[in-house]
C-alpha cells in the first residue's frame, strides 16, 4: 500500500471525526437548554422547558401542520418529478429543462414566497390583471388565500420550490440507470411509458434519490421561512413556532425552542421511518403490477399530460412570482388594481449597489471554499470506500445529516459556544467552516448514490489495460462522474449561498454577504429591495452553473454518453 | 430666550465638572481614533441603512472612527451573540460594540448583566437630551435606563389612512371600533406577541381602563384580572370584523404596512409619525395618505444605543452613542425625506445655530406637528407586556 493509499484509507475516519465534534456540540447545544441544564431556563435542570411546550395551546395544530405540508409537498415533487422525468425522457428539448431548473434552484426560499405570495395574494398580480374588468374588484377582496389554516398555500410554495431540486437530482443519477435502453426494451414488450419507467428505470433511479428525498422530506418539515410568509400564524408550523421562542427578547425562550427543536428532530425521525416502510409497500405493489403483465399503455393518455401540467403549473408560477419581484425592484408608485406599476425608478438599485460588489465577492468566496472542500472529502470518502470497501465509520453517517434536520435556531448556539470556546477567530475561515457543516451532508447526498452506482467492470478494463488505481480515478472515473459532481457542486454553491443564521452568528457580524445583507432587509417586508436582492443571489450560483452545465459540453464534446443530460 | 432652569441647572454642573469631563472625554476620543466600530442594528429598512452609513462617515471624518453597519433582522441575533459569548467566558473583545436596542431586550441584557455601564450620562452631547420634556429618553418601558443605553430617536403611535379612500378619520377609540365594525375587514393588526401588535393591546388597555396609572407598576394578579377584561371585551366585539375575520394577522410593522400600501386595509399604524411621509417621499405611498392620533395621547418611546459588557471597542462606541446625540445628526434623522424620526434634544434649548437646523426642516406632508400629535403615554411595565401577550395566544393563538 502506497503512503496516498493509506491517506486515502483515512479519509472516512477523518471527514468523521472532523465534522462530529461540530455536529456533536450543536446537537448537545440543544440537548442542554432543552432539559434546563445550560441556557437561562428558569428553574433549571428539569423538565420545565418540555412543561412550557405542553402548555402552548397550538402544540397539535403545530405538529399536524409541518406533518401534514411536510409530507403532502415531498410526495406531490416527488410524483411531479418523477412523472415528468417518465413523460419528457429521450424527447426533443428535455435538456432545455435541465438548464431552466438550475437557476431556480439557488432561488431563496424566502424570495420564492414572497414571489408566490405576490402572485396569489387577493391584492396580488393576478387579482390585479383581472381587475377591476374582470371581477369588478376596485380594492382587494377579504379572501384567505395565504396563511390558510390548512396549509395549502404553504404546500403549493415548498411544491414549488423541491421539484426543481429533485428533478436535478434525478437528472444526475438518470445516467447511471441505463434508462434508455430499459425503456427501449420495456416498449418493445408493449408497455407504455409510464408504465415501463415504473416497473424498468424507478428501482434502479430511486435508490439513487433516496437520500435527496429524504433531504426534501427534512427540509419541507422544518422549513421557516416559507412557513413564516404562506403557512397559517393561528398556530404556525412547529419550526416557526421554535425560531419565535428561540429570538424572544426576554431570554427564556431559549428552553422551550430547545424542547420544540427536539420534538421536531423526533417528528422528522419518525415520518423518515414511516416513510421508509411505505418504500417497502410501494415495492411490492411495483413486483405485483409486474407480475401481473399489464401493459398499462392506457395510462399514458391521461398520465402524460397530468405530470405536465402538474409540472407546469409551480414552475410557472414560480417563475411569475420572480417576474413580479423584478419588476417591484423598479417600480414606484404601484397600488392596487393597476396591472403595472405607475412609474419606474433605478432608486433601489442604485442604493443598493455599493455594497452588492463587495457582499458578492465574499459570498462567492464562501461558497467555492466550502464547496471545494466538501467535494474533495465526498470524493475522497467515496473512492476509499470503493478501493477498501466500506469503513466501520459508514454506519456513524446519519450523524453528517443532523445539521440538516435539527433546526438551525436551536443548532447553532452550541455550534457558535464551540467556535467560541476554541478561541477561533470571528471571521472569514470560521465562516467557512461552519458552512462547511451544512454544504458537505448536501454534496454527499448528491453524489453518493450516482457514484456508488458506477459500472466496475469498467475499472476493471482499465487495470487490465495496464492503468493503476489513481489513473482509474482521474482518467476514467471523474470524468464519467462529471454531470453528477457539477450537480454537487450546484448544490452545494446554492446551499452555501443561502446560510445566514451560521454566517452572522459565527461571524460575529464581520462577514457580510448578499444573503446576510438580503434576510435582514426582508425583515422589512420590503418587496422592491427583496426583488433586487433576489435577483443577485440567483444571478450568482446561476453563472456557475450555466457554466457547470457548458463545461461537460465543452470538455467532452468527443465523447457520448458523457455529459449532462 | 429664557434659558430653561433644568438647562441651568445642566450648565452649572457642566462648569463645575467640566474641565475633569473633558479631560475624561478626550482620553476616550483618543482611545476611538483608529478603532472600527461594529454597530449591529436591525437592517430592515434601506433608508435606515443609509442613516446609519451616513454617521459613520461623520464618525470617519471627525473622530477617526470607522462604523460598521451589522445588519440584524432581528435584535435577538445581537443579544444572543453576546450571551453566547459570556456562556463562553470571553469577557473582552466582544464581537458586539453596540446594539440599536429598547424595551424587553434592554430589560433583559441589564438583568444579565450583559451591558457596559453607566456610560449615558458621561456623554458630552448627553446635557442636550429633553429628560424633562421626553420621559421616555430615561424611563425605557418602565425601567430607569440608569445611564447603560443613551436615546438617539423618539418614536410615537401614529395612525395612518388614505384620504382619497377615507375622509374622516376615527377621533379616538370608541370612533376606531365603530370604523371597523363599519367596515368589515378594512382594519388589522400585527398578531401577538409581535411588539407592535402589542403596542396596539397595550394602546386599548389604555383606552379601556379605568386607571391606566396601574400599567406604571409590574403587574399585580388581582389587578391584572380587574383590568383586563374590558379589553378581551373589546377584541372579541371587533375581531369578526378584522381582515380575513382575524383567521390570520400579518406578522408584523412592515407586513402592516404592506397590506395598507396594497389597500387591503384602510387604517394602519406605525410607531414612527414621519414613516408615512418619508414612504410619500420615497414614492411607495400615495400622496394622498395622511396620519391621525386618538384623543387622550397614544403610546410613545425611545430608541436607544447600548454597549455590550465586553465590547471590544468601548471607546468607539462611546463615541458613536455621542455623535448620534449631535444636533446637527438629530436634524438629519427628523428630515422627512431621510428618517422622519423625532429628536431626542430639547430643542427649544439648542444654540440658535443648531435650533435653526430644526426649524427649517419641512415637516412632510402627512406628518403631524407636534402640538397636533398629542401626548406620549408611557409604556407599561414590561411584566405587563407579557402576560397580555401570552394571554392572547391562549385566547386567539389558535384559529376559531
Amino acid at each position: 500500500m502506497t503512503a496516498t493509499g493509506g491517506l486515502l484509507r483515512q479519509v472516512p475516519r477523518l471527514t468523521m471525526g472532523l465534522l462530529a465534534v461540530p455536529v456533536l456540540a450543536g446537537t448537545a447545544g440543544t440537548l442542554l437548554p432543552a432539559f434546563g441544564v445550560a441556557g437561562l431556563v428558569p428553574g433549571g435542570p428539569g423538565l420545565t422547558a418540555f412543561h412550557a411546550l405542553w402548555d402552548w395551546p397550538g402544540l397539535a395544530g403545530a405538529v399536524w401542520l409541518s406533518l401534514v405540508t411536510g409530507v403532502a409537498s415531498t410526495v406531490l415533487a416527488l410524483a411531479i418529478s418523477l412523472g415528468l422525468v417518465a413523460s419528457l425522457i429521450g424527447r426533443r428539448g428535455f435538456a432545455g429543462v435541465q438548464r431552466l431548473l438550475s437557476p431556480l434552484l439557488s432561488v431563496p426560499h424566502a424570495a420564492a414566497a414572497l414571489g408566490l405570495a405576490f402572485l396569489i395574494a387577493p391584492s396580488g398580480w393576478i387579482a390585479r390583471a383581472l381587475s377591476p374588468w374582470a371581477t369588478g374588484w376596485t380594492q382587494p377582496p377579504d379572501l384567505l388565500i395565504l396563511n390558510d389554516p390548512g396549509g395549502l398555500a404553504l404546500t403549493f410554495g415548498l411544491v414549488a420550490k423541491e421539484t426543481p431540486f429533485l428533478l436535478l437530482m434525478i437528472l444526475a443519477a438518470l445516467p447511471q440507470t441505463d434508462a434508455a435502453r430499459r425503456l427501449t426494451v420495456a416498449a418493445s414488450l408493449g408497455y407504455g411509458r409510464l408504465a415501463g419507467f415504473a416497473l424498468t428505470v424507478l428501482p434502479a433511479l430511486y435508490a439513487q434519490v433516496r437520500l435527496p428525498v429524504y433531504a426534501v422530506l427534512a427540509y419541507a418539515m422544518t422549513s421557516v421561512e416559507m412557513a413564516l410568509i404562506l403557512g397559517p400564524s393561528l398556530p404556525p408550523s412547529l419550526s416557526v413556532q421554535v425560531t419565535r421562542w428561540a429570538m424572544e427578547p426576554s431570554l427564556t425562550g431559549r428552553g422551550t425552542a430547545a424542547a420544540g427543536a427536539l420534538v421536531q428532530l423526533a417528528l422528522v425521525a419518525g415520518v423518515l421511518g414511516v416513510w421508509r416502510a411505505a418504500e417497502t409497500v410501494v415495492v411490492r405493489a411495483l413486483r405485483r403490477a409486474a407480475a401481473s403483465g399489464r401493459r398499462g399503455a392506457g395510462l399514458d393518455r391521461i398520465g402524460q399530460p397530468v405530470a405536465l401540467a402538474c409540472g407546469l403549473v409551480p414552475a410557472l408560477a414560480l417563475c411569475a412570482g420572480l417576474a413580479g419581484l423584478a419588476v417591484w425592484s423598479v417600480a414606484g408608485l404601484w397600488p392596487f388594481p393597476d396591472a403595472l406599476p405607475a412609474g419606474i425608478t433605478w432608486q433601489t438599485w442604485t442604493r443598493a449597489a455599493p455594497g452588492l460588489a463587495q457582499a458578492a465577492g465574499t459570498t462567492l468566496g464562501l461558497a467555492v471554499v466550502s464547496t471545494a472542500v466538501a467535494l474533495a472529502l465526498v470524493l475522497a470518502w467515496l473512492e476509499a470506500e470503493h478501493r477498501f470497501g466500506p469503513d466501520s465509520q459508514t454506519g456513524a453517517m446519519w450523524l453528517l445529516y443532523l445539521p440538516l434536520i435539527v433546526p438551525q435556531v436551536a443548532f447553532l448556539p452550541g455550534l457558535q459556544m464551540l467556535a467560541l470556546s476554541s478561541g477561533a477567530a470571528v471571521g472569514w475561515g470560521a465562516v467557512a467552516a461552519a458552512h462547511l457543516i451544512f454544504v458537505l451532508p448536501y454534496v454527499f447526498l448528491s453524489l453518493a448514490a450516482p457514484y456508488r452506482a458506477w459500472d466496475g467492470r469498467i475499472a476493471v478494463l482499465g487495470a487490465a489495460l495496464g492503468a493503476g488505481q489513481g489513473r482509474v480515478f482521474w482518467q476514467l472515473r471523474l470524468p464519467m462522474m462529471l454531470a453528477p459532481v457539477l450537480t454537487a457542486v450546484a448544490v452545494g454553491v446554492a446551499v452555501s449561498v443561502g446560510q445566514y443564521l451560521p454566517t452572522l452568528l459565527i461571524g460575529g457580524g464581520r462577514v457580510e454577504t448578499l444573503t446576510t445583507e438580503a434576510v435582514a432587509l426582508s425583515s422589512g417586508g420590503n418587496r422592491r429591495v427583496i426583488g433586487a436582492y433576489a435577483l443577485m443571489q440567483m444571478a450568482l450560483p446561476a453563472c456557475g452553473f450555466g457554466l457547470a452545465l457548458a463545461l461537460p459540453r465543452l470538455i467532452f464534446a468527443n465523447r457520448r454518453g458523457v455529459g449532462a443530460g | 430666550m429664557a434659558i430653561s432652569r433644568r438647562v441651568f441647572g445642566a450648565l452649572v454642573g457642566l462648569m463645575l465638572a467640566g474641565q475633569a469631563v473633558a479631560e475624561d472625554w478626550q482620553a476616550v476620543t483618543d482611545a476611538a481614533r483608529g478603532q472600527t466600530v461594529f454597530w449591529h442594528a436591525w437592517g430592515g429598512d434601506p433608508r435606515i441603512n443609509d442613516f446609519i452609513a451616513a454617521v459613520g462617515a461623520k464618525a470617519q471624518a471627525r473622530y477617526g472612527v470607522t462604523l460598521e453597519h451589522v445588519k440584524l433582522a432581528a435584535t435577538a441575533d445581537a443579544v444572543a451573540r453576546v450571551l453566547a459569548e459570556r456562556e463562553a467566558g470571553r469577557t473582552s473583545g466582544g464581537a458586539v460594540d453596540l446594539i440599536w436596542i429598547n424595551g424587553e431586550n434592554f430589560a433583559a441584557m441589564k438583568a444579565q448583566g450583559l451591558l457596559h455601564g453607566p456610560f449615558a450620562t458621561d456623554l458630552p452631547n448627553w446635557p442636550l437630551v429633553d429628560v424633562a420634556g421626553k420621559p421616555a429618553t430615561v424611563t425605557d418601558f418602565t425601567l430607569p435606563t440608569e445611564g447603560f443605553e443613551s436615546p438617539w430617536a423618539m418614536a410615537q403611535l401614529v395612525f395612518e389612512y388614505d384620504s382619497a379612500r377615507l375622509t374622516a378619520p376615527p377621533a379616538d377609540l370608541a370612533g376606531l371600533k365603530a370604523f371597523m365594525l363599519a367596515n368589515p375587514g378594512r382594519f388589522t393588526y400585527p398578531q401577538p406577541p409581535d411588539y407592535l401588535g402589542v403596542t396596539f393591546l397595550k394602546q386599548v388597555l389604555y383606552g379601556v381602563m379605568a386607571d391606566p396609572g396601574l400599567l406604571q407598576a409590574p403587574v399585580d394578579d388581582a389587578v391584572y384580572l380587574a383590568a383586563t377584561p374590558p379589553l378581551w371585551a373589546f377584541l372579541d366585539e371587533i375581531h369578526p370584523a378584522l381582515w380575513r375575520q382575524a383567521r390570520a394577522f400579518p406578522a408584523n410593522e412592515p407586513a402592516l404596512g404592506q397590506l395598507f400600501a396594497d389597500a387591503e386595509i384602510d387604517i394602519a399604524f406605525a410607531f414612527n409619525p414621519g414613516r408615512a411621509s418619508a414612504e410619500i417621499a420615497a414614492g411607495t405611498l400615495p400622496d394622498t395618505v395622511r396620519t391621525f392620533v386618538l384623543a387622550g395621547g397614544t403610546i410613545g418611546n425611545a430608541s436607544f444605543v447600548a454597549i455590550p459588557f465586553n465590547a471590544a471597542h468601548r471607546a468607539g462606541a462611546m463615541v458613536v452613542a455621542n455623535l448620534l446625540l449631535d444636533p446637527a445628526v438629530q436634524a438629519r434623522a427628523q428630515d422627512p425625506a431621510v428618517l422622519g424620526f423625532q429628536t431626542v434634544l430639547d430643542v427649544a434649548a439648542l444654540p440658535a445655530e443648531a435650533k435653526a437646523r430644526f426649524d427649517a426642516l419641512a415637516l412632510g406632508v402627512a406628518t403631524l406637528a407636534p402640538a397636533d400629535l398629542g401626548p406620549a403615554l408611557l409604556e407599561p411595565h414590561a411584566s405587563w407586556v407579557t402576560r397580555v401577550a401570552d394571554d392572547w395566544v391562549r385566547r386567539y393563538g389558535l384559529a376559531p
